[in-house]
Parts: structure tokens; sequence; C-alpha cells
């Protein structure tokens, strides 16, 4: 009944195990999280779009996977709509779940989502090896199975997930602030946290140019998403326009490295991410330390920060940049997910103070 | 806050084991004092326990053997200028001294500062109340309570919460005086006990089937925090975490629960204004996100040993160093050497912890468990597979099973040993789920989350599998062994030989390797040699040196009879074994020991003490030699077949003793096959007889019997559980005194010996008895021939190591009992008293190098040394609370005083034992130990004690001139009974020497131990030891002694001048 199947590296290294999910082949970029619990949010990520992810914890599916309760139109807990991931590999798949909230297995929603998975593999030597030889494109595939889903472009994944046509939500309590969401493949927390705020939004496409209708709001959010930074060069363009147009600017993860590109900063690859949710930040200018969730392979160059703006938080374990301040105007960004979901929530006071800024 | 800069920092140390404080505080205290010391700062401690590390020399810079008590306190802070204090180091025992400290303005008057937590603080945490108002101050939702000061307003509470509900006594360690409460009649039975305990009772809403989920917490003084490590206890609320197989992290928590509880946490202690490490514990609502916060321990606890040694995260190093004022963020992450201590780990394995209850070993002792604390110890099991290392652990346990087997238990009544938790739960729901009892079913008994049953399950699946199958394929074998089946498991499965799969595993390559736990989940490289075995890789992960290497056995679990003193020899022979040069590895896999901390030994197998693991170490490692003879019983009992598979086991490893042949007398003994003996037995050994069985039956107690016929109920009740291991049977002596010599020798050449003798006669276990060093009592003689057969055993065993033999001796007649040739549990005590470290010698022993000449002055010492057992009787409801051939004590702690008075009077104190001011009751059963008390009442009365006694007791004094109040027994029914004496608080100490005859004389004796127990009065049931005690009461009434609180250096120092 269950095929076996391996997973192939860039660098000719084969890892085996057994399908468990959807069975066909894929292809895509390998990377790892090492977060304990929350694998039905990590799983909707849109910026895992295109890749193929290893879970380091080796106990997977304990809990099942919830019923989408929708709240403001968005499907909870989920991260966005669908399962984003190109391929799954974990260590031991749990299939006889255990939880109120759950209404079918991870293998069924894997299924369903026609994504492929393997179990038992070691994990640990993987994660070890993507951790020396860096993030490689890899290949799934199963025994006697000749479906292959579908390769994901890279350079255009942000127009897989950015959703397109404009969308209005209403703040909780709304108090008239309005914040215009550039969609690059938002989690859908990120929404429902402007939300609890009070504060309107005003969803609009990645290519939407905002430079031309600001749509009345008076702050601009840019999203998290996958990919490389430097494919979005209009965005950038459209993001440097407002900023000179003293907008509040307020980004995150990918939006992070944006603002830095549009703003004269540089951004690189990074050998192989951070993807947990246990990555300690810390402020260079004040005493604020958050543990963060984060999703990411890209990350903003400390020796090229862009002028007028100082290092806000950085990595206290390799201290790479984690967040960048406009010295004078009300721009900030940072590369951690304080919206989390998964992971800790102590970064969501920065959502205060964006909206304070508004 | 300023880094803060003190000059002299006293630690509190928690005094000996016992139930409910154990090993954990010697881990943490020590890390405290290292983490403090590096900083150069001086450290001060107080602690009688003496087998601990954290009392060793070159640890902290002054040791107090005293009692942690206000008083004192006082006297050390005032003689050592201390400046700051620690009190989250030594748990419950140092927080409530701390409390005290405060509120009686010592702290204040000597402007002592308290580091990390404020007192304020642990106050709001402490008292129930309180600390529900402080939550609900920021909206985090407690357990509905209300807290009571007496057994009326008790009533009053439950009845408007509404059963069932809830009790639990305020300020109580391990949840002393908790319980679960269905009536108001059952409320009525035990409420006055716990009043004798705590001065106040929080009523609460019962939480039952909720689950049970701590997150121990970091926060420094700036506000950081960090949750470190989650847990989840497999037993729902109810059950005492302590009492809990937990597993880590979490196992059935979504993202949204486990950062609800995380957030909660930080919220809520932040707010408390902890500073540096706490536990949270939450009861969790299994069908919503519905939550209560049970707790909060503001101190290091014994599950944050636990977490530290899950996550590999240093929580009690971290904590002294953020109470001295660092930031977390600038700390180092001392296992990956690369990272900072501000972070939350992330495990690529889970773990799972197991008590280990002894209560076979109390007559009389409630078997159910649940919300007090009665387990004496505990291991961790590490795996990548929730089953692996569930059956790891349940062997680690030592409890005689394989794993998650059938055949320890033959239940009917699933219903029953389901529903209300036990130590054996665990295997009756494998035995429901092998009889087909549904999963539901059992959810339903027990509210155990269905996961965990479903995992439980797979055994039963695994089971099938190999029944139906005719042969192991390589596939199904590997499949077992990740599942943490063991060879002998398999076997008995498979119906093999342990052999023939090791054999197996041989033929298709199955072996274990070695897995990082690098508190990052290999997300950056980390310099550990923290390490496990896992079947899920091939990949191995250990660092290796070009240095020779040492494989040192560990004690494992913590049980009665084995416990820190092993982990003192441990962490002293790596510490020897490192100086000579070699690379030092150790298995272990008690979470509370310090040998398992991440600096002490090059290499940490966190993993089970078995033949099959130490055969997979030895294959990866190639040790030298291996050391069996510091870890207690456990890692000695590999020696034979260890030695058989060709592994060098260091130092002596003989153990026939044939004491006839050296011409060194022995009580007459014999062996047991078979009935035909019976005749012969009597004859030949003479009542009382002295029965053991054989040690692999766990469980199964020694027995004194005095009747043909109790002798016959007996042996077939063990004969039937054991019909290969033959019962030896030897006379009881009555009378004797007993003495211990503890040595080293080399080549059978003693090299270091002390000489201790017991207080109390033969009869009460070494490890209950009181020892005194050097011997007060002893002829010269008994001394001179003690040494002579000591030397001649040595000479024919061969002796290179560490031993122990114990002598009866009567009218200068000795005999020997006992000879073990390995470290023994009194090691630390004379290593300690003298000064000179035996187990390092002993090491030194073992690797042939060179020892100079040490010189012997154990018997000359200018002070003298007192070893006291810790007894638990008051966790372990039920038990009676005498002393006999089985050991009972969980703990010990050792003093120095000038003479023997000074010493003993401080050991017992630290013991728990108050001094008596004004009463004293006396039930003594025989006619020969009344006489032999009469010179020593005559001194309490003389001291103006008011005496109260049983009425013959009473009558007997009467007859001598003693003048006492008679108190009745509870079969003479009538009135003032000796119950309401003790319960009424009318009497400082209850002296019970029982005699052994009769039932209903068992029954009266009983009921008055248990209510002293229970009451909380001092107890003392041993003739010597009371004699003892008043000539040492009186003499320190008459200021002829005092408790002079002095330093270990100040007694040695003496010795050098």
């Amino acid at each position: 009944m269950n095929r076996t199947a391996k997973i192939t590296l860039e660098d000719g290294t084969i890892y085996s195990g057994v399908s468990f999910g959807y069975e066909c082949n894929a292809g895509g970029e390998i990377v790892f999280n090492t977060g304990m619990t929350g694998y039905v949010e990590t799983l909707s990520d849109p910026s895992y779009r295109g890749q193929i992810l290893v879970l380091t914890y080796p106990l997977i599916g304990n809990y099942g996977v919830p019923a989408e309760t929708l709240h403001t139109g968005l499907p909870h807990p989920y991260e966005s709509p669908a399962m984003q991931i190109q391929g799954l590999i974990v260590s031991r798949y749990e299939d006889k779940y255990s939880h109120f909230a759950a209404e079918k297995s991870l293998r069924e929603w894997l299924v369903e989502s026609k994504v492929p998975a393997i179990m038992r593999v070691d994990t640990r030597s993987l994660t070890k090896r993507i951790r020396e030889k860096g993030t490689m494109i890899s290949e799934i595939s199963i025994e006697g199975v000749s479906v292959h889903k579908e390769d994901v472009d890279m350079r255009r994944v942000v127009s897989l997930v950015s959703k397109s046509g404009i969308y209005e939500y209403n703040g909780d309590r709304s108090m008239g602030k309005r914040v215009m969401l550039i969609d690059c493949g938002v989690k859908h927390n990120i929404i429902r946290s402007l939300l609890k705020r009070g504060v309107d939004i005003v969803r609009v496409p990645y290519d939407f140019d905002f430079s031309s209708d600001d749509m009345d709001c008076s702050g601009i959010l840019i999203s998290n998403g996958p990919g490389d930074p430097k494919d979005l060069p209009q965005l950038v363009k459209n993001i440097s326009f407002a900023i000179k147009n003293k907008k509040a600017v307020f980004g995150i993860c990918l939006g992070h490295q944006l603002i830095a590109l549009a703003t004269d900063g540089d951004t690189y690859k990074m050998r192989y991410g951070h993807r947990s949710q246990n990555q300690p930040v810390k402020s260079v200018i004040e005493n604020q330390s958050f543990i963060t969730s984060q999703n990411h392979g890209y990350a903003v160059r400390r020796d090229r920060l862009p002028k007028d703006f100082f290092e806000w938080f950085i990595n206290v374990n390799d201290e790479t940049n984690e967040g960048i301040r406009h010295k004078r105007l009300r721009v900030m960004s940072v590369q951690f997910h304080p919206e989390a979901f998964p992971g800790p929530v102590d970064a969501g006071v920065l959502f205060d103070e964006f909206v304070d800024m508004l | 806050m300023a880094l803060s800069r003190p000059e002299n920092v006293l630690i509190l140390g928690s005094g000996a084991l016992k139930i409910g404080e154990a090993g954990e505080f010697d881990y943490s205290g020590s890390q405290a004092i290292k983490a403090i010391k590096e900083e150069g700062i001086r450290t001060v401690l107080i602690n009688p326990n003496i087998a601990t590390i954290q009392t060793s020399d070159g640890m902290a810079d002054e040791i107090y053997l005293l009692p942690v008590n206000p008083e004192f306190v006082e006297e050390v802070i005032k003689k050592e200028h201390i400046d700051s204090i620690l009190l989250s180091f030594g748990g419950q025992t140092a927080l409530n001294c701390g409390i005290e400290l405060q509120r009686s303005g010592i702290l204040d008057k000597y402007g002592v500062k308290v580091l990390g937590t404020p007192v304020k603080s642990i106050m709001d945490t402490e008292d129930r109340q309180l600390f529900y108002e402080r939550l609900n101050e920021i909206g985090v939702k407690c357990a509905r309570s209300r807290a009571c000061y007496s057994p009326l307003k008790v009533r009053d509470a439950a009845k408007d919460i509404g059963y069932p509900v809830m009790l639990r006594g305020a300020f109580a360690l391990g949840g002393l005086g908790s319980a679960i409460v269905n009536s108001e009649e059952e409320l009525d039975r035990i409420i006055d006990k716990i009043f004798s305990m705590v001065p106040q009772v929080l009523v609460e809403e019962s939480l039952r089937g909720f689950k049970e989920i701590e997150y121990e917490v970091v926060l420094d003084s700036y506000g950081n925090g960090i949750t470190v490590c989650n847990m989840e206890n497999l037993d729902p609320i109810g059950v005492h975490t302590g009492e809990s197989i937990v597993v880590a992290p979490s196992q059935t928590l979504n993202n949204h629960e486990y950062h609800m509880l995380r957030e909660i946490a930080l919220k809520t202690i932040k707010h408390l204004g902890i500073i540096g490490e706490c536990n949270i514990q939450y009861a969790l609502n299994p069908d919503s996100d519905d939550y209560r916060v049970i707790e909060v321990n503001a101190r290091l606890s014994r599950s944050s040993a636990l977490a530290s040694k899950a996550s590999g995260y240093p929580l009690a190093y971290i904590a002294a160093k953020l109470a001295l004022g660092y930031n977390l963020t600038e700390l180092p992450n001392r296992i990956t050497h690369r990272t900072k201590a501000f972070f939350e780990p992330a495990l690529d394995y889970c773990v799972v912890k197991i008590p280990r209850w002894d209560l076979e070993k109390f007559a009389k002792v409630e078997k159910t468990i649940g919300s007090s604390m009665k387990s004496v110890g505990e291991v961790m099991a590490i795996g990548r597979d929730f089953l692996e290392a569930l059956q790891k652990a349940l062997r680690m346990i030592g409890v005689g099973v394989e794993g998650l087997e059938g055949e320890t238990m033959r239940l009917v009544d699933y219903k029953e040993a389901i529903s209300n938790a036990n130590p054996y739960r665990i295997f009756a729901i494998a035995n429901a789920l092998r009889n087909g009892i549904s999963i539901e079913q059992i959810y339903e008994w027990s509210r155990i989350d269905r996961w965990f049953l479903e995992q439980i399950n797979r055994v039963i699946y695994y089971e099938k599998l190999i029944e139906n199958s005719r042969e192991l394929s390589r596939d199904l074998l590997l499949d077992l062994k990740k599942a943490g089946f063991s060879d002998n498991q398999i076997a008995r499965l498979s119906r093999t030989s342990p052999d023939r799969i090791s054999g197996l595993r041989e033929e298709y390559d199955i072996h274990p390797v070695r897995r990082q736990i690098d508190t990052l989940a290999a997300e950056y490289e980390a310099d550990t040699n923290y390490l496990y075995l896992s079947y899920d890789s091939q990949e191995d992960e250990a660092i290796t040196g070009d240095k020779p290497k040492v494989l040192i056995l560990g004690s494992g679990v913590y049980r009665i009879g084995s416990s820190v003193e092993f982990d003192w020899s441990c962490v002293n022979t790596i510490e020897r074994v490192k100086e000579l040069g070699y690379e030092t590895i150790l298995i272990n896999n008690n979470p509370e020991t310090v040998s398992t901390d991440f600096d002490v030994c090059d290499r940490l197998v966190f993993d089970e003490i078995s033949l099959e693991t130490v055969m997979e170490v030895v294959r990866l490692e190639k040790p030298a030699g291996v050391i069996i003879s510091v870890g207690g019983q456990v890692a000695n009992n590999l020696a034979t077949s260890l030695a058989e598979r060709g592994v060098k086991i260091l130092g002596t490893h003989k153990f026939s003793l044939l004491c006839d042949s050296l011409n060194i007398e022995q009580p007459i003994w014999m062996e047991y096959t078979g009935r035909e003996d019976i005749d012969e037995i009597i004859e030949k050994v003479g009542f009382p007889l002295l029965i053991r069985p054989s040690y692999v039956l766990s469980g199964s107690a020694m027995r004194v019997v005095r009747s043909r016929e109790s002798l016959i109920t007996y042996l077939e009740r063990a004969a039937l559980v054991s019909r290969e291991y033959p019962v030896v049977i030897s006379h009881y002596e009555v009378g004797a005194k007993e003495i211990e010599i503890d040595a080293v020798a080399k080549e059978g050449e003693i090299l270091v010996w002390a000489i201790s003798e017991h207080i109390e006669n033969a009869g009460v276990h070494s490890g209950d008895a009181t020892l005194v060093l050097p011997p007060q009592r002893l002829y010269l003689e008994t001394i001179r021939r003690i040494k002579i057969i000591s030397r001649r055993l040595a000479r024919a065993l061969k002796i290179s190591g560490p031993f122990n033999i114990q002598f009866l001796a009567k009218d200068n007649n000795l005999k020997v009992i006992e000879c073990n040739l390995r470290a023994s549990r009194s090691m630390p005590f004379v290593s300690k008293a003298t000064g000179v470290n035996y187990i390092k010698i002993a090491t030194s022993v073992m690797l042939g190098d060179r020892i100079p000449p040490i010189e012997n002055r154990a018997l000359d010492l200018d002070y003298v040394a007192v070893k006291a057992a810790q007894f638990s009787f008051r966790r372990l409801a039920g038990a009676d609370p005498v002393l006999g051939v089985e050991m009972a004590s969980t703990g010990e702690v050792g003093c120095l005083g000038d003479d023997i008075n000074e010493a003993l009077l401080k050991s017992m104190i630290s013991t728990g034992f108050t001094i008596p001011e004004s009463s004293v009751l006396f039930s003594v059963g025989l006619e020969s130990d009344k006489s032999a008390l009469l010179e020593y009442v005559f001194m309490l009365v003389k001291e103006g004690f008011k005496i109260y006694a049983t009425s013959g007791t009473a009558e007997y004094f009467r007859r001598y001139g003693i003048e006492s109040e008679t108190v009745y027994k509870l079969s003479e029914n009538s009135s003032p009974s000796v119950v309401d004496i003790i319960k009424e608080g009318k009497v400082d100490l209850v002296v019970n020497i029982p005699s052994d005859y009769g039932f209903q004389e068992q029954m009266d004796g009983y009921v008055i131990r248990r209510a002293a127990i229970d009451y909380g009065v001092s107890l003392i049931t041993n003739l010597q030891l009371i004699k003892a005690l008043i000539s040492a009461i009186v003499r320190y009434r008459h200021n002829e002694i005092s408790l002079k609180p002095l330093p270990v250096s100040s007694y040695r120092k003496r010795q050098s001048n």
C-alpha cells in the first residue's frame, strides 16, 4: 500500500523512505523547518511555495488537521486557502491523530492537496546535509509513479501566490485607519493582526501600481512571500515612490527585503536561511528582544544598509540583519514574522507600533 | 539594572533527599555554585546532605553541613559576612527558609540582598490566595479556589465550589497535603491531618480529565523571556506531575494551544516579577482551548531538572547568571558554543520521563498515586519515536520489565486498575488492549489522551506481527528496534534467546548510532557530546578524540538504597579518570543527577544501563576499560556478563565470598531449595531467621520470621515466584552492634580505610542506621580485629578498588554479614568526614596509577561525624514508619561536631527532628527495653519534662518511681487516647519501641507511629537511638555542648594542626 520513495538532492545524495501523501513526483528547492508544532500553519504558508519542506521534529500528524473556520472570509487556522509546499519530508508520520478540532488526517489533507510526502526519512542527517551544502534543488520520486507535479518557476513565484483583484476588509472595531496591503503571498494572520487592531485593509496584488493610486490609505504594508526580492523590480520602484511620498510603510520578511532594495540597500541568498520558531532577535537601538518565527532564504546585507536607515534588529545567533528603520520617516521593516502562526507571538507589539504610526 | 557584584554569596541547599525533593537540587545547586564561582565571587553553601556533589571539596568556597533553617542560616550570615543570598536552587526547603528569613527581618538586619527572584514574588506564588489575585490582575485564568485557615471554612468552600474539589496545602513541597475529595465524608476524614502539615488549605475546583501541561520559563531582569521547554503529562490532572509519565515536548497540542500557553506563561511570569527560572503548570481542557493555571514554582524544580536534561539547556547555570544581573542575549549557549542563551531549544527527538516508586518496601502503604508525590526517583529516555522512548524508560526504572510487556501483571479488573492511577497503570492499559478492550473505553476510564493510547496499542500491533511471522526479517527487526524493543523483549516474544536476537542483529548489521542533543535540531553545528542511541540513522555523531577511553556506568534511577551517593561516586570517578589523561564516557539515564550535566564527562550517552546498550556503546567506543563499581548495584550486576563478552572491567569483579576458608565467622546460613530443607534449616540455623529472596526479584522484601508457620507461609509465596533462585536463610542476630568499614585496596593491600559504628543495633538496615565516625564505643580489640579480617578478605579477593564490609559485634565476637566490592552508600560520608577522597584513590587504583602513601587518620579525628537517615513516611500515606531489615529511608545527612552529641543533634535536626522542650510520650513494648530506658526517662523528668506513657509503660515507670500521665491505645478504647494527645499537639516527641508480638500490639503501635507522622510530631522507634538522643539533649540543655555553626574547613584545620 505504501510505496517506497526517495528524495534526491542536487549533489546526488539520496534519502529513502515511504510515500504517505499524494502519489506523484515533484521537484523543488529543499529547505528545513525546526518548529515542533504548527504544521497546518506552516504547510499553508505561501512563502513555502515551490519548496520541498523537511520537518525536523520527528513526530508529525499527531493532532490531525482541523476544519476551516471562516473569519472575515479567511479560513482559520490556515495561513492561505491551500497547502503551499511542493513536497513534505518527515521522520515519523502519525496517522492516528487525536484532537477535538481535527476533522481529517494530515495524509488526507496531503492527498486532497495533491502534495507528495515521504516518511521514515533520516531527517536529521538530511537537515545536516542541507545545513552544510545549502538549499538545493531536489526531486521526490515515488516508486512506480510517473505523474509529476508541475514545477514552480521561482522567478515568477509571487505571481502564483498573490491574490488577484482588490479586496477590502473592515477592522474589528474600525477606527478609520486604512492600510494598503501589498499581497506578495500574504499570510492570513498578518491580515488578522491588523483587523484585530481596528485597522481597515485594502488588499491589492503585488503588481498593483500604488504609486499612482493610494486608495485613501495612510499606510502601506508589504507582505511576506516566496522567492528572490530581486525578481520584483517594479514593486521595488513602487515602494521607493511611496517612501518618497512619506507614506507610513511596514515590511515583513520579503517586504523587508523589498524595502531595503527600494532604498539603496542590497539582499543576498543565504546558505540555508532561517526557518523555525525559535529565532532570537534583538534590537540594536533599544532594550527589546523577541523569540521569533521565521521563514526566509534571502536576507538584507548588513554591510550595505540603505542610507538614512539604521539597523533595527539583528539575529542573536548569527548576527544577520533582522530589521531596519528609517531615521526620520515612518518606514520600518522586519525580517521575522510578528504575526507568528506558527510560532511565538512575542513580536506582535510591532503591529501596535505600525498602527500608532498611521 | 547593573550587573551585581556581590562579594560573599550564600547558597541554600535542600538538605537530605526526600520524596518530593531529591537529587535535582544537587544538580541545580552545583550548577549555581559553578556559575557564581567562575565570576570570581566567593560562595558559601549550607547543606547537611553529605552525599551530594555540591558539598564536595572544590565546589563552594566554604561548606556548612548544617540544617537549612533560619537559626543556623543567620549564624552563617553573620560569620561569613554574607551580602547576597540565592534561595531558588535548594528546592522548597530553601525557599521556605528564605521566606522566613525575610519575614523575621534577618535579611534586612544584615543587609543581605536576595539575588534573582525577590521574596515578594516568591510569596505571591506560594500563597494561593495572593497568587489567584495576582493572576486575576492580568486576566489569566486560575483554578477557582479559596484559601481557608480552618476545617470549617474548608467545608464551606467545598460546598460552594461543588464536589469533587481539590485540596492543596500552601507552602508545601511536592504537593504534600493535596487530595481530590469527592464528598463531605471524605473531606472530614482527612482535613485535620492536612491542617497538621500546613497552616492554609486551598479548596479548588476539580479539573479531572484536563490535560496537564508545563512550561519552563526563563526571565532576565531586562524583560527578556523565553520558555525553554514545554512538557505534557500522559496522566491527566489529578496525578502530581512528579508522579506522572511526562513527555517533552508536548505531543497533542496544536500551534494555537502551544503558543497560547507559552504567551500566558511569559505574561504571568513577567507580571509576578520572577528573575531567573521558574515553572508554570496548566490544566488544559481536551475539548476546547479553555485552560487554568495550576501553579507557578518560583524556583528550580524537579521539572526544570528534567527540562534541562531534555532540551540540553543548562537552566540552573543560566538562572544563576541571571540572578547576578546578566542579560540573556549576551550569555552564550553552552551546548553549541556558537549561539546564545536567548533562544528556545528545538528538539528533534522526544523525551519520556517515568517515575520509580518503591511502594513495595512499605508495609500498609496506600498503593494508588495521586496529587501527592510518592515516587523516589525518575528516569528519562530519549528517542525519535514516542513508543521507543516509552519502552526504554520502562526498562530504565528497573522493575524487571523489558518494555511494555504483558506478563508483569495479570489483571481482571481493568476498570479499577485503569481508572485509578497507580504505578502499574500503563501495563494494565497494554493488557486491556491485548484483551480487546477498546481505546475509547480506556479513554473513558483514564482520560489519558487517545494519542498516547494509540501509541501503546502499537506494541500490540508489533507483538502480533512477531507472532505471525515465521522468522524475523531484517525490516521487521529494524522496525522493532526503532520502536524501542530490546533484544530480550524480542527474544521473549519470538520464543528464542536474547543471544539469538543480538546474533541476528549482527548478521543483518543492525546497530544503533549516537545522535546529538544539540538544542537546535541541527540548524547550527554544535560541539556537543550529549548523546543518545538511535536506530533511526546510520550516521554516528559523536565527536571523539585520540586519548584512550574509559567507560563509566552511572547510577541510573534513584531508588531506596541507591541514590545521590552513587552519583557523587560517578562524578568523582570521572574527574579522576580525566586527570589521569583518559577520555571519559558515561552512560546514565537519571535526569536528577550532576553526572549527566553538560560539563562533567567528555561524552555522555543518555541511555539504558543494560547489557545490550553497554555492549553497543563498547562497540562504538572501544574503551580501554569499563568502570562498573561506582554506580551502585545495577551497574555492578553487569560485571560478569560484560566480562564474559570480553569487555575489560577495571578493578575487582569477583563475587564469591569464601569466608569459611578464611576462617572468618558469618551468621549461620543455608540455602532453601525446597520444602524438604525446612526442618534442617530450623534446626541448624535457629529462630529468628532472616530470609533474603534473590536480588533479581524486585519488590520482594527481606523478612524476619520467628515461627515455623510464618516461615512456611513466606517460603511458599517466595518459591512460587522464583523457582530458579534459591532463597538464602540466615540466623538473625539480636542485640549485636553493627560496624562498617569502607576502604580502598590495591592488589589486595588496603590503602585507606575508615570504620564507622551504627548507633542502632543490628536489625536496622545499614542504610537506615545512624553512623558514627570515628566509632565512639568500640573496644580497641574489636577495631584491631576488624582491620585484620578486612585485610584478609582484601588479600583473598585481590581487591583493587573500593569495598565495604559490614560486621556484627557481640561480646567482642565479630561476624561478617556483607561485603560489597564496589563503592558503597557511605563512601561520600567517610570521604568528606575524613577529608580523604576514597573514590578518587579507588579510581587511581583501577587505572593503575601510582598512589602516594596516604596517612590514615580516620580513627583519631579531632571531631565526630554522624550520618543520619532521612525518612519520607509523611508522604507515604498509611505506611508503617517502623525500621527493619528492608531499607526505608530516602536520603541522608551528615554533620560534624566536637563530640557525638553535637554531631548527632545537628544531623537529627537536619532530618526534620525537633528537639523536645517540654513533653515526651513513651510507648515501649518489651520489658527489657522499658528497663533499659528507665535511666533516660529519669533524666528527662529531672529536666522537668512532662512524660506521657501508654498504660503498660506508665505502669512500669510508676513501679520505678517515675510519674507519667497514662494515655490509652486504640484497643483500650479509653480516654485520653494516644492519638488525641498527639493530634492536640501535647507531645513534642513520640517514642515508640515496638515489640513484635501479637497482631493487636502491632496494630496499636502502628496507630501511634502513624499518628506521630501524620500530625508532624518527631518519632523515634529505636532504643539505642533514643538513648543517645536523650543524653545529647540533656547535655545541650545544660550548655555542655552547643551546636556550633562551623564550616567543614575549620574541622579539617583542627586535624592538620
